[in-house]
């Protein structure tokens, strides 16, 4: 867990060099119009910063992660111990030194690839793309939940709340599960709805809070996910509410399977259907933000508030929509954690980081809903990938933590990114 | 001290804000830079100043070739500036605002304050201002703050002078009286850059004028030629200065305003016991110094305000106590006065920001909430047409546009709702001459369909162009209500909150 909340300051940390980015006048690419008025303080800095870190270009994405791929090569190379080996002696013999850190570095590679994607070391056909359809199984919460913070991104909005979204989802949608007797066309949707439910109401707190008394979201939903993990936590050492009847432990009983998302491929596979409803997600959501007038005003306030409230739109309330349907989403990814990867019951690590996570990918992914597709499925390779990175040469698996930590460092810090490649500031804001 | 300027040449990307401008300035002459907003006035002053470096080209004073690395460089070299938005700390008094940046110590680092005292007082005197060095700054009124920055230059020792659009925050009064300290400068040998595009001032004081439009010098011009000489050099075209209009055709009572009180949230009155009627078919224009209580009386119509008394009746019907949409939907036009902050989403395309008010229901938006964008397209395309905005086409960033352009989309989309009343704040502000006769049309226009219009301006200009009565706001009350043709120096005397004799309260 530590990992994951290590993300934030390193965010905090790329938002000082996006901000004296955003303020050098000469980089601007336009000279000063000469009457414009500076902007008012309350729509100035920090929305500005964030507006620079949530919809950067494709283009800076991709370095990103170029990046962080090469300064997680380096962390290879230490913890490998042929190559410090090898390092001892490396004037005696270079060569030595060079190839065991070759080896050691595309190793690790192609055993994340064999990990996530293709695994060459087999015959069978199907074994082998087996880890493909590990890597979807672990994309679907990620991009459910990548949706939801991209959506609020969208809206103007900091969803730092995501860990607590998911854990009341799956809360509520295992509560469903197991205290409700139905068939499964009844039972299932009903699980995945109280679920959804849960983490949109989870959410709207935190936007109700904001657009009546003004409390910056980003605190807010901070101490949400604190107040959601023990609220989730008493449940499940609570016999009525959530606990199994026969443990001490702090779980809820397995999930029927009347409740249990089916599997997409057949039981030879993991892959459960969350990943096809994160799928339908994708969909809805790109006909919310670019196709809907919900959408239009959830942007229209995320990106000049003074003129959408000017234009009549209530941003108060737009940010309390942008906070309901971003916790559904959340709430998705909580549900298909407890319905659909592990069914053996709600526990309160049930998130497995993904909150965090969905953050990055919804950076990564721009905010746009086929960015976090995509960047869903690199942060699902990832982590099948990572498993078998560590089992076949025995690195350790938060390299990949860190790689990914990196990747955000690096959107955070565009100016940075721009300065290594030596971008001209014109190709890169286009 | 003799400034000239040779071929200065500043690229910003691949526009060229400066394009080889020469100039040269006589010690005791003032020397007028006219061009519009956005023609690279301030540009070229920004490199003089340091604080931009000229991809070509050379300063040089008194036959000295100079090479500034900072405004420290520039103040060094005698050059001084007095900024749009003045650079001062509010905080600070006369006195330390002086010192700020050329501080001189004494024993163990304390400041020696009162030499800069002495200095406030003695360049006062020589001047005739009446400035108290241990005033704070932000307890001067905006002329005074304007003298400190004089003060300021000043005391460093400049020879030369750069006023950049100097006049923009002043009453006519503070007005003259800035035009009449500029002369004693002239007088004392000073070299003066007076920065504007008013033609009327450039008139008054300038020895010499160079207009400048897009990057290069358009063109010289005595101070005798006549406003609009000067103003089709700036534009490039000949300009109708004055606005066409008829008398107007009087309704009813459309706009009943009474009472009405606005205070922020500290509990300040901003506007105070305000009463007022618009006629159907009128233009009432309010005028008065920026910060006198026109941005809230607008916001409070338009229910942008929260802390409002008072009655607001259009035709009939109470505005107060609603929400903006519902005051929108009643048929109130709203063209808000900083049109970057409240009128426009820069990252939105134009045809997107056509509809900003226009998203839960009409035309563009589907039963379903889902958005109607082909007849949203059409009518862009339509209503680009129709107000001639300069654009690529409807996709284009509002952002990417001009001042006159962006305005020209917000006076469209506002125009283009059936309306009841049009409130418009600051029409014009920062929008190039050509445009500015468009909007003064379309405000006509609208006036002569029937409908009530409210204009706020602080350009005198355009208030005596448009109104039909001219109402003077000073301090959130009313002054007066004037005829049209009331003559400007009773209006400039009225903004200064005096009340002339048979003006109606």
């Amino acid at each position: 867990m530590t990992d994951q909340q290590g993300q934030q300051p390193t965010g905090a940390t790329g938002t000082t060099s996006a901000e004296t980015d955003a303020l050098d006048p000469a980089a601007q690419n336009s000279p000063p119009d000469e009457l414009e008025k500076p902007r008012e303080p309350e729509i100035g800095q920090w929305h500005t910063v964030m507006r620079s870190i949530t919809s950067g270009n494709a283009l800076v994405g991709v370095l990103s992660v170029f990046l962080a791929v090469l300064v997680g090569s380096v962390m290879i190379l230490f913890t490998d111990e042929d190559v410090r080996a090898t390092a001892t002696y490396v004037f005696a013999r270079p060569s030595d030194f060079f190839s065991a850190s070759w080896f050691a570095i595309s190793e690790a590679y192609s055993a994340l690839f064999r990990g996530s994607i293709y695994n060459t070391r087999v015959d069978d056909p199907v074994t082998a793309i087996r880890p493909l359809t590990e890597t979807l199984k672990f994309a679907g919460p990620l991009i459910a939940a990548g949706l939801g913070i991209g959506l609020t991104f969208r809206a103007g909005l900091f969803n730092i709340g995501g860990r607590g979204q998911m854990l009341l989802a799956g809360a509520a949608a295992g509560w469903v599960a197991v205290n409700v007797d139905a068939p499964l066309l009844v039972h299932l949707p009903l699980a995945v709805l109280a679920g959804m439910l849960a983490g949109a109401l989870w959410a709207g707190l935190a936007g109700l809070l904001k657009a009546r008394t003004g409390a910056h979201e980003v605190i807010v939903t901070i101490m949400l996910n604190y107040v959601g993990f023990y609220l989730v936590f008493y449940a499940l050492s609570r016999q009525a509410l959530l606990q199994a009847p026969d443990t001490v432990n702090p779980t809820s009983a397995p999930i029927p399977d009347t409740a249990v998302l089916p599997d997409m491929l057949g039981v030879r596979f993991n892959l459960h259907w969350g990943f096809g409803l994160a799928l339908v997600a994708v969909a809805v959501v790109w006909w919310i933000l670019d196709r809907s007038a919900l959408g239009y005003r959830f942007r229209a306030v995320g990106e000049n508030p003074h003129a959408a409230k000017a234009a009549g739109i209530d941003v108060g309330r737009t940010y309390v929509y942008a906070f309901l349907i971003a916790g559904a989403l959340v709430g998705l990814a909580g549900t298909n954690q407890v319905l659909g990867t592990v069914t053996t019951g709600v526990t309160v690590d049930l998130d497995a980081g993904i909150g965090f996570d969905a953050i990055t990918v919804a950076l990564l992914g721009r905010s746009h809903p086929l960015g976090i597709l995509g960047a869903g499925l690199l942060f699902g390779a990832f982590k099948a990938g990572g498993f078998s990175m560590q089992a076949s040469q025995g690195i350790p698996v938060d390299i990949v933590l860190v790689i990914q930590s990196l990747i955000v460092l690096f959107i955070a810090a565009p100016p940075l990114v721009r300065a290594i490649f030596r971008l001209n500031r014109k190709g890169a804001t286009a | 001290m003799q400034l000239a300027l040779r071929d200065i040449t500043k690229r910003f990307g691949a526009l060229v804000a400066n394009d080889r401008i020469s100039l040269t300035v006589e010690p005791g002459e003032i020397h007028c830079l006219l061009g519009e907003n956005g023609a690279g006035k301030s540009t070229l002053m920004n490199v003089l100043y340091g604080l931009y470096t000229a991809d070509e080209g050379e300063i040089v004073l008194d036959g000295v070739t100079q090479s500034f690395d900072g405004p420290g460089d520039a103040i060094a070299a005698g050059i001084g500036m007095v900024h749009q938005h003045f650079m001062l700390v509010p905080v600070f008094t006369v006195a330390e605002n002086l010192m700020l940046g050329n501080e001189t110590t004494g024993l163990g680092g304390t400041l020696d304050v009162d030499a800069a005292r002495e200095r406030v007082r003695e360049i006062s005197a020589r001047f005739g201002f009446d400035i108290d060095p241990d005033a704070v700054v932000e307890d001067l009124p905006v002329g005074a703050q304007q003298r400190v920055e004089i003060i300021k230059a000043l005391s460093r020792d400049a020879q030369v002078l750069v006023f950049d659009e100097p006049t923009a925050v002043l009453t006519p009064r503070e007005t003259d009286e800035l035009m009449g300290i500029m002369r004693q400068l002239r007088e004392a040998g000073t070299a003066i850059v007076f920065i504007t595009h008013k033609l009327r001032e450039v008139r008054e004081v300038a020895d010499r004028i160079t207009v400048i439009r897009l990057g290069k010098v358009v063109g010289e011009a005595e101070p005798t030629a006549s406003n609009a000489e000067l103003a089709s050099l700036m534009v490039g075209r000949p300009v109708e200065l004055t606005v066409q209009k008829q008398p107007p055709t009087l309704g009813d009572d459309a706009l009943v305003v009474d009472g009405l009180t606005v205070t922020d949230v500290t509990g300040l009155v901003h506007v105070n016991d305000v009463s007022f009627t618009v006629r159907a078919g009128e233009i009432m224009a309010v005028a008065g110094v920026q910060g006198n209580g026109q941005t809230e009386l607008t916001e409070a119509i338009v229910g942008l305000q929260d802390h409002v008394r008072g009655s607001i009746l259009l035709d009939g019907r109470e505005l107060v106590g609603r929400s903006v949409r519902q005051v929108l939907d009643a048929g109130v036009g709203f063209v808000p006065e900083d049109r970057q902050v409240d009128g426009l989403v820069g990252s939105f395309s134009i045809a997107e920001n056509l509809m900003l008010d226009r998203s839960f229901s009409g035309p563009f938006t589907s039963r379903f909430g889902g958005l109607r964008r082909a007849v949203r397209d059409a009518f862009a395309r339509e209503k680009l047409a129709e107000y001639d905005v300069r654009a690529p086409g409807i996709e284009t960033r509002a952002g990417n546009l001009s001042g006159g352009n962006q305005q020209k989309v917000v006076v469209a989309r506002e125009l283009s709702r059936d309306l009841r009343l049009l409130v418009a704040a600051q029409p014009t502000r920062g929008v190039d001459v050509g445009s500015i006769e468009f909007i003064h049309h379309q405000i006509v226009a609208t006036r002569d369909a029937g409908i009530p219009v409210l204009v706020v301006s602080t350009e005198l200009d355009e208030v005596v162009a448009l109104a039909d009565r001219i109402m003077v706001l000073y301090r959130g009350r009313i002054v007066g209500i004037v005829p049209a043709d009331t003559p400007r120096d009773v209006l400039g005397l009225m903004m200064t909150g005096e009340r002339p004799a048979g003006a109606v309260a």
